[in-house]
C-alpha cells in the first residue's frame, strides 16, 4: 500500500462531496484525508484526496471518479514535484513548570501559540505530515488534551496550473428538439 | 418545432415550471412516459393532460413504470421515460433505476419532490431520492429553480443516451413546478466534466489487429455494449472476414445470429460447453462491450489462463477492472469494430491473415459433441425447455422476447434462437425478478408492430403482474408465457444441488393458487392453460392469433427440470458440467496435436 495524493477539480454544485464520498465508500476505497475548498474559478472547487492503495485500485479510483459528471479533472500529485500542507491545532498540557520547555519545542518547529491558559497552551502547526507527526511525538510526553487536524492540501511546483486548461466549458450540441 | 410557437431555441415565454417541464420533455423527444401521479408531481400532470406529443401510460405500480421505460428503451434504442411522485413513488423506482444502471439502459426518471422550503424537514412523502439514487444513477439532479428545468432535462437526456448509456434521475421540487418562469430550450449544454470518448485510438486498433493476426485461438467475446451501440452489422463483417469464433453474453443474445456456424453460444455460469471452453482455452479474447462479469468468468484467477486480452469498452473504468487488458481500447463498440475491420482488411490485402483452422475445428467438435439439450421428464409431464423452444420456433426471430430472472431466463436465453439484435430483453446485471411483464409492456409500446412475448416464471410473474391491467386498458397486447413450475425454480435447483434437497421456502404452490387463467380473465386478458406436450403448438398458435388483447398462458411444467450446463458459483469454468455430475471431455491432446 502506498499513499497517493489526488487533486480533483469538481463543479461547485450541491451534493458533489456526497457523490465523491459515496463513491469511495461503495467501491471499498479508504480515504486517508479529504480537503475541499474554492479555487481561482468560482464555479470550480478543488478537492485534495489522500488515498492509501496499491497502483491497480488507484487506477480504478481515478477512473470511477472521472465517470462522475461533475468531476472535471483529476491529477495525481507526486511528492517531489508538489508541496503539501496540513494544519494541526493541539492543546498541550503546560503549567508554570513545563511551559518553557513546550515553548522551546514550538519555536524549534516554527509553530505558533494561538491561545494560552493556566494549565495548557494551544499550538498551531503547519507543515507536511512528517513535520506534524514529529511535533506530536515530541510534545506528547507533556500531555495532549485535545487535537484537531485538517486534511492535506497540495499544489504542484512550478508555474503551471492544473486548472487553466480544462476549465473552459465545452459546449455540446443540444439533442435535436422534437419537431 | 413547437406548435405553440413559444418553444423555439433561445426564446423565452412565460409559463409555469410544470409547463416548462412538459415542454422540455417534448423537446427532448419523449413520446411515451410511464408513470403514476401523486402529490408532489401533481403540477406536472396538469399540462401533461394537454400534451399532444406525449402519451402518458398510467401504470399500476411505479416499479412497473421503471421497467416499462427500460423495455421501451431496450426495444427502440430511445431514452425511456418514467415519472413518479415524491417519497414512496420515487423509492418504488429504485429497483428499475438500479437495474437500468447495471444493464446500461438509457432512461430518464422524473420525480416530484416536496416544496423546497419543506426539503429536509421530514415532510409528508419526503425522501431524499437524489441521495438514495446517487450510487445507482449515471447522474442525478435536484431542481428547485424553475429556470433550470429546460437545461436540466436537456442534460438528463444527453447524459442518459450518450457514452455508456444509463439512468438519470431528475427530482423537481413542487414549488419549482408551481412558480412562474420562462421557457427556453437550450442550444448548448455546459458539461465540462462529461466528455465520453467514442473514437478509438488508432494505435490501439493497429496493436489489436496485430494480436488478432498472431493469435491461434482467438474468441470474440461480445457483450451488451454491441447491442447498445447497434454494432451487429459490423460485428458480422468482422467475424466473417476473420473466421473467429463468437460468444454472446446474456446481455448480447441476438447481437450475432444463433444460426451462424461461428457462434458458440452464451458463455458463463450457464453457458454452452463450446462457449465456455472457447473462452477458457483461448489465447486471445477480443472483448467488445463486455465487462468480465463474475457470471461469465467464474473464478477469476482460473479464467482463460492463457489468453491475452483486447478489451474494448466505451467506459474506461470497465477496462482492467476485473481482468488485466493487454490492449485497452476506449470507444464505442460500433466504431471500434468498424476500425478493426478496416485495419484487418488492410492487413489481408497485404497477405496477412490469421490461421485459426485447428482452433475452429476443435471448437466445432466441442459444439457438436456437447450441444444444448435437455431430457424430457420421465413422467410425461411438460418440459419447460420444450415449451420455450417451440415458442421461439413459432413466434420466430422477428418477435421480441422479454424474460424475468431465474431458470426460465436461462432457458429462454438458450432455446428461443435469436437472429436479430434487440429481440432479447432481460435483467442481466441486477437480476430483478418481476422485470418481464412491465418491460414487455414497454417494449410493445415502443415496437407496436412486433410480437412481444414475455417469458416469465410463476415467481417473477406474481411480483409485477398488476401491469396486465395497464396492458388491457391501454391496448398493449403483449403475450405472457408463464413457465409454471410452481416454485422459485433457480433457488430450488441450488437447493437440489447444494442443500441436500431441503426445499426451504421455494414451493410457491402456483399450480393451485392463484388460478392464472382466472387472473388473466379478471385483468381483461385472454387466459390459456397448457400442461401436455401435445397441446403446446396449438396453445402457442392460439395465443399468436389473438392480437386485440393481452394473452397469458399458464404452461404447467415439470418442476424438477434444471438449467444445464452449469459452473457452480465460485468454481473454475474448467469445472463446467453439462448435466448433473457430467463433465465434458475436451480431448486436450487432440487439440494440442492439431495446434502444433
Amino acid at each position: 500500500m502506498s499513499r497517493h495524493t489526488l487533486s480533483v477539480l469538481v463543479e461547485n454544485k450541491p451534493g458533489v462531496l456526497a457523490r465523491i464520498a459515496g463513491l469511495f465508500s461503495r467501491r471499498g476505497f479508504n480515504i486517508d484525508s479529504l480537503a475541499v475548498g474554492p479555487t481561482e474559478h468560482p464555479e470550480v472547487s478543488r478537492m485534495t484526496i489522500v488515498v492509501n492503495v496499491e497502483d491497480s485500485p488507484l487506477e480504478q479510483v481515478t477512473k470511477q471518479l472521472n465517470k462522475l459528471v461533475e468531476v472535471i479533472k483529476i491529477v495525481e500529485l507526486d511528492g517531489g514535484a508538489s508541496v503539501s500542507r496540513e494544519l494541526l491545532l493541539v492543546k498541550v498540557k503546560a503549567d508554570a513548570s513545563t511551559r518553557g520547555q513546550v515553548l522551546e519545542v514550538v519555536q524549534l518547529f516554527k509553530a505558533k501559540v494561538v491561545d494560552v491558559a493556566t494549565d495548557a497552551i494551544t499550538v498551531q502547526v503547519v507543515g507536511n505530515k512528517d513535520k506534524l507527526d514529529d511535533f506530536l511525538r515530541i510534545v506528547e510526553p507533556f500531555g495532549l488534551r485535545e487535537l484537531v487536524q485538517s486534511g492535506v492540501v497540495a499544489i504542484g511546483r512550478g508555474s503551471r496550473s492544473i486548472s487553466e486548461r480544462n476549465l473552459r466549458p465545452v459546449s455540446v450540441p443540444a439533442p435535436p428538439a422534437a419537431s | 418545432m413547437n406548435e405553440q410557437g413559444s418553444g423555439a431555441p433561445g426564446t423565452g415565454s412565460p409559463v409555469t415550471g410544470a409547463q416548462s417541464l412538459i415542454r422540455s420533455l417534448e423537446c427532448a423527444g419523449a413520446e411515451n412516459i410511464f408513470g403514476i401521479p401523486g402529490g408532489a408531481i401533481l403540477p406536472a400532470y396538469d399540462p401533461l393532460y394537454d400534451s399532444v406529443k406525449i402519451r402518458h401510460i398510467l401504470v399500476r405500480h411505479e416499479q412497473g413504470a421503471g421497467h416499462a421505460a427500460q423495455g421501451y428503451a431496450s426495444a427502440t434504442g430511445k431514452v425511456g421515460v418514467c415519472m413518479a411522485t415524491s417519497g414512496p413513488g420515487a423509492t418504488n423506482l429504485v429497483t428499475p433505476i438500479a437495474d437500468a444502471y447495471m444493464d446500461s439502459v438509457p432512461m430518464v426518471a422524473v420525480t416530484g419532490q416536496v416544496s423546497s422550503a419543506a426539503i429536509g424537514t421530514d415532510a409528508f412523502q419526503e425522501a431524499d431520492i437524489r441521495g438514495i439514487t446517487m450510487p445507482i444513477t449515471k447522474h442525478n439532479f435536484l431542481v428547485t429553480d424553475p429556470a433550470e428545468i429546460p437545461r436540466t432535462i436537456a442534460e438528463a437526456f444527453y447524459i442518459a443516451s450518450t457514452g455508456r448509456p444509463g439512468p438519470v434521475l431528475v427530482d423537481v421540487a413542487k414549488d419549482a413546478m408551481q412558480a412562474q418562469t420562462t421557457f427556453a430550450w437550450p442550444t448548448e449544454l455546459l458539461l465540462p466534466g462529461y466528455r465520453p470518448v467514442t473514437r478509438p485510438h488508432a494505435k490501439q486498433i493497429r496493436e489489436a489487429a496485430r494480436m488478432i493476426l498472431e493469435a491461434r485461438r482467438p474468441v470474440l467475446y461480445v457483450g451488451g455494449g454491441v447491442i447498445r451501440a447497434r454494432a451487429s452489422q459490423e460485428l458480422k463483417v468482422l467475424a466473417e472476414m476473420t473466421g473467429m469464433p463468437v460468444v454472446t453474453t446474456l446481455m448480447a443474445r441476438g447481437a450475432f445470429p444463433d444460426s451462424h456456424a461461428q457462434h458458440l453460444g452464451m458463455p458463463g455460469m450457464h453457458g454452452t460447453v463450446a462457449a465456455v471452453a472457447g473462452l477458457q482455452r483461448s489465447d486471445l479474447i477480443i472483448s467488445l462491450g463486455a465487462r468480465f462479469d463474475d457470471r461469465v468468468t467464474g473464478n477469476l484467477d482460473s479464467f482463460a489462463p492463457n489468453a491475452k486480452i483486447i478489451h474494448a469498452d466505451i467506459d474506461p473504468a470497465e477496462i482492467g477492472k476485473n481482468r488485466h487488458a493487454d490492449v485497452p481500447i476506449v470507444g464505442d463498440a460500433r466504431e471500434v469494430i468498424a476500425d478493426l475491420v478496416v485495419a484487418l482488411k488492410t492487413e489481408a490485402d497485404a497477405g496477412n491473415q490469421g490461421d485459426y483452422e485447428a482452433w475452429v475445428a476443435f471448437l466445432a467438435g466441442v459444439k457438436k459433441k456437447y450441444p444444448l439439450g435437455y431430457d424430457q421428464p420421465f413422467d410425461g409431464s411438460l418440459s419447460p425447455q420444450y415449451v420455450i423452444e417451440r415458442l421461439g420456433k413459432i413466434a420466430g426471430p422477428e418477435a421480441i422476447y422479454v424474460s424475468g430472472v431465474g431458470q426460465h431466463q436461462m432457458w429462454a436465453a438458450h432455446f428461443v434462437g435469436y437472429e436479430n439484435p434487440g429481440t432479447w430483453i432481460n435483467s442481466g446485471g441486477l437480476g430483478t425478478m418481476g422485470f418481464s411483464v412491465p418491460a414487455a409492456m414497454g417494449a410493445k409500446v415502443g415496437r407496436p408492430e412486433a410480437t412481444v412475448w414475455s417469458i416469465d416464471g410463476d415467481g417473477c410473474f406474481q411480483m409485477t403482474n398488476q401491469e396486465l391491467a395497464t396492458c388491457a386498458i391501454e391496448g398493449i397486447p403483449i403475450k405472457v408465457a408463464i413457465i409454471n413450475n410452481e416454485s422459485l425454480g433457480m433457488v430450488r435447483q441450488w437447493q437440489t444441488l447444494f442443500y441436500n434437497k431441503r426445499y426451504s421456502n421455494t414451493d410457491l404452490n402456483s399450480k393451485r393458487i392463484p388460478d392464472f387463467v382466472k387472473l388473466a380473465d379478471a385483468y381483461g386478458c385472454v387466459g390459456l392453460s397448457c400442461e401436455s406436450t401435445d397441446e403446446v403448438d396449438a396453445t402457442i398458435n392460439k395465443a399468436m392469433s389473438i392480437d386485440d388483447a393481452p394473452v397469458v398462458v399458464d404452461f404447467r411444467v415439470h418442476r424438477d427440470a434444471m438449467v444445464w450446463p452449469m459452473v457452480a458459483a465460485g468454481t473454475s469454468n474448467d469445472d463446467i458440467k453439462y448435466a448433473r455430475d457430467m463433465a465434458p471431455d475436451f480431448e486436450d491432446d487432440d487439440m494440442e496435436r492439431r495446434d502444433a
